[in-house]
């Protein structure tokens, strides 16, 4: 049953036919950018889908929705969402030999608001994705030094105790929210710039600026570093985390298997997500990459390969990550125990060494049945490893607070340190090149820009817009704008996109046309796999994804967490709710992008009826695709 | 058996922990390491009050544990039945605190005297923070890099408009002298035509 698709007039002359593809590569006409080897290619594709969701957010969603048997909704959906849709990003950039813009308003001209909603979000995401990049540096740039910063609390300035609010949370939570983001208590409190983060900014920009300078002829170099340095890191890092204490404890925390956690719809909803986001697709970077391809490139088997990759990557990046959290939750069960026998011997004069981790238990109850209230006045702190270990973390505070506390306990700290923070900023940097790659050949094929300027100045330009709007990072409150932006720029607004390439694709462009297509370009028609995932089981994930996260943001009240030295709970983050003004930004970041796609359909509708243009015509001149249009139309 | 209920205004608790100190290499605290810091003791209070007739039997000590902890009080070298003050004790203590820990191989942790708190060591502020020595390195070459990248493909683009006008003369020049049917053709050949034939293929 295929559903009839619906009527594209002219598609012929918006696309460059099989003949016109084979003569272009045997010509080698047009002076659209070339990968220099098929290496480069697949390097930049795994580092754009490979960054810090695979370190960060994969392990915590792992141990927290039952370890070991988190990787069968992860590996099935990854089988029936992941690939899919990746091999159709790169089957339809590679045939269209465009960007994303370029290869939507081909197939079909109402269809330009999808790649503009890509653009847009490339955008937004870039703009918030660097400034974690920065704050990476600036933790980077602090690991020169021993002891390191965050190992011990500040003396006060009357030199008389150590400052209060690190003693009543912890020297990395001060360092992270003090000496690094000077936070404020909520997101309206702005606070001002803070002049060390507008220049570690400055840096990250830089930096990104010289690396896309030239596009994939600059960037082409740089992922031959960043894409293959984390993993040489990971690999030093599980070496060393397995022979500290505690690791295979937490190793195999994150591993053990609660098969009850399949039953929970939230298990599938939240692998489902991760897959669709860690693939970082709908952003546009694949298309265009896969654009500079040449015709005959095995698409099939690039999609299947970097799957694998992404997915080992995850794999591989949790073990290591809870290889260092079981130490660092041994550590400090270790030290609890510590103190607490430290505090019996001194209360009750015993002698060292009479109590030890053996005889805790046995001891503690003998002295509460002779002193009970001793007992009680002590204030004993129960200490409970499986409670350490499970105190997972994810995001931010994995990497800034979890993992450097757990640096500070290994030898030869800052070593770590700074091989921790370079393997971070090379899986943020190479995730920016697909970003600004997505940003970048949009903006060319939309003619935004006269078409004499150089790449050079049109990617300059970009990054330098980016980083004034960035600024709002750099405030007091940049964390819960920060996280703002994560959750509904990067979330929405993928979906609604992904969602419609596929309509597009299958149900617009043809699905018997795609299939003549990869049979041209690879040598055979794609088998019934690729069919039903295409035509229905992918579509169908996608939206039941976007229908739950949409559900359940307009339902909840939607809440932030926040650092407040004076609340209450003090150091537990308090829980503040939006003021009435971010439900704009809100609109502005998740439903702008959304609604590009509808809307630049009725533009474009209103446009000709009112001018009676002819819509379908070659006027598609893009910059990224010299295509050579034959205006043969007898009308 | 808790010290708690001891009532000596003028005397301090100390808590020893050699083997959190020492580890395996802990000495055993025997009665001559007591008369050992009896005369530590009367050191630092002979250097604080510049007077040298204290002596070891002006250290009183008392409730010995085995944790090792006990009490002291001072007397005073005039008259053993007068006490001094705890503040002046704590004086003593803390001018000579280094070189009491040392006398025992301890440090502020392990060598306490409870009521007395170390002073935290002055924090060393150093002209300019690492950080921005590393992040000027970083950025000086990125602004390098910048610099480099752009003229190379300025230099670039000049050259190739350069290599373009003297090759597009160069065609122009053949084509011109282009033989059409055996004809020597005048005039410059019009390129729009050169696609022609691909329209009539069939």
């Amino acid at each position: 049953i295929v559903l009839k698709i619906l009527p594209n007039l002219g598609l012929g002359d918006r696309i460059p036919s099989h003949q016109e593809l084979e003569r272009m590569e045997k010509e080698e006409a047009g002076d659209r950018p070339k990968w220099d080897n098929k290496t480069q290619y697949m390097l930049t594709c795994v580092g754009f889908c490979v960054g810090l969701g695979n370190v960060w957010r994969f392990p915590y969603l792992c141990q927290s929705h039952g370890g070991g048997a988190f990787m069968i909704p992860f590996l099935i959906l990854l089988v029936l969402e992941g690939i899919p849709l990746l091999h159709l990003e790169f089957a339809i950039g590679q045939r269209l030999r465009s960007g994303s813009v370029g290869v939507w308003t081909a197939i079909n001209p109402y269809l330009t608001g999808v790649g503009i909603a890509s653009l847009l979000v490339s955008f937004l995401v870039g703009m918030y994705y660097n400034t974690i990049i920065a704050w990476v540096m600036w933790y980077f740039f602090n690991s020169f030094q021993n002891p390191l910063p965050w190992s011990q609390c500040p003396v006060n300035a009357n030199l008389t105790d150590l400052v209060s609010e690190c003693t009543r949370s912890s020297p990395v939570d001060y360092f992270w929210y003090r000496d690094t983001l000077n936070t404020s208590t909520s997101i309206g409190d702005s606070g001002g710039l803070q002049w060390w983060m507008v220049l570690c900014l400055l840096c990250a920009w830089l930096l990104l600026y010289v690396c896309c300078l030239r596009g994939i002829a600059t960037t082409g170099k740089a992922v031959y570093v960043t894409s293959t340095l984390p993993y040489v890191v990971l690999t030093i890092f599980l070496i060393r985390g397995l022979t500290l204490k505690g690791s295979l404890d937490g190793i195999k925390f994150l591993f053990t298997p609660d098969l009850n956690e399949l039953m929970n719809p939230s298990t599938w909803l939240d692998a489902g997500a991760q897959v669709f986001y860690s693939f970082s697709l709908a952003f546009g970077g694949l298309i265009s990459f896969s654009s500079y391809n040449s015709v005959h490139n095995n698409c099939e088997q690039d999609a299947v390969i970097i799957s694998i990759i992404n997915g080992f990557t995850s794999v591989y990046s949790a073990t290591v990550i809870y290889s260092i959290i079981g130490f660092r939750a041994t550590e400090r069960f270790d030290d609890c125990l510590e103190g607490n026998i430290l505090a019996l011997l001194n209360a009750f004069n015993l002698a060292e060494g009479s109590i030890k981790e053996g005889n805790y238990a046995e001891s503690l109850q003998n002295l509460n049945g002779t002193f009970p209230e001793t007992i009680q006045s002590l204030d004993l702190k129960t200490c409970d490893l499986q409670t350490f270990l499970s105190q997972g973390v994810e995001g931010t505070g994995l990497a800034f607070i979890v993992f450097t506390e757990a640096i500070t306990k290994m030898p030869v700290s800052p070593l770590w340190s700074i091989l921790f923070f370079i393997m971070l900023f090379c899986l943020g940097l190479s995730t920016m090149f697909g970003s600004i790659e997505g940003t970048v050949v949009p903006l060319q094929d939309l003619n935004i820009f006269p078409k004499r300027w150089p790449k050079e100045a049109i990617t300059g330009i970009v990054c330098l817009v980016s980083f004034v709007i960035a600024l709002i990072f750099a405030q007091s409150s940049g964390n819960y704008w920060l996280a703002l932006f994560d959750s509904f720029a990067g979330s929405i607004p993928l979906l609604v996109i992904a969602f419609c390439e596929m309509i597009a694709v299958v149900y617009i462009y043809g699905i018997d046309r795609f299939n003549k297509d990869i049979e041209f370009m690879i040598g055979h028609k794609p088998n019934l796999f690729w069919q039903v995932t295409w035509r229905f089981v992918s579509p169908l994930i996608v939206l039941v994804i976007f229908v739950f996260y949409f559900v359940t943001k307009v339902s909840s009240n939607v809440t932030y967490i926040a650092w407040n030295p004076s609340s209450e709970d003090f150091p537990t983050l308090e829980v503040l709710e939006y003021p009435a003004w971010i439900y704009v930004i809100i609109f502005i970041l998740a439903g702008v992008p959304s609604l590009v796609v509808p809307g630049t359909a009725i533009f474009k509708l209103i446009r000709r009826c009112c001018s009676n243009k002819n819509v379908y015509g070659a006027e598609v001149d893009t910059v990224s695709a010299k295509v050579q249009m034959f205006t043969t139309k007898m009308s | 058996m808790v010290s708690k209920t001891l009532n000596a205004p003028n005397g301090y608790k100390v808590r020893i922990s050699l083997k959190t100190a020492l580890g395996e290499d802990a000495y055993e605290w025997n009665q001559s390491e007591m008369f050992f810091f009896q005369a530590t003791m009367a050191f630092a209070m002979r250097r604080h009050f510049q007077m040298e007739t204290y002596n070891v039997d002006n250290i009183i000590l008392c409730v010995q544990t085995s944790r090792v902890s006990f009490w002291f009080v001072v007397t005073s070298p005039d008259n053993t039945t007068m006490l001094i003050p705890k503040a002046d004790v704590e004086k003593a203590v803390r001018m000579s605190r280094h070189r009491i820990n040392n006398a025992f191989l301890l440090s502020d942790r392990t060598l306490e005297f409870l009521g007395i708190y170390p002073t935290l060591a002055a924090p060393v502020n150093p002209d300019t923070p690492p950080w921005l020595i590393v992040f000027g390195v970083v950025i000086g070459a990125v602004c390098v890099g910048i610099i480099a990248l752009l003229i190379s493909s300025l230099l670039q683009k000049r050259r190739k408009e350069k290599g373009m006008t003297e090759d597009g003369q160069d065609e122009e020049d053949m084509q011109v002298k282009g033989v059409e049917n055996g004809i020597n053709l005048d005039g410059t050949y019009n390129r729009g035509f050169t696609d022609d034939d691909r329209f009539t293929k069939l």
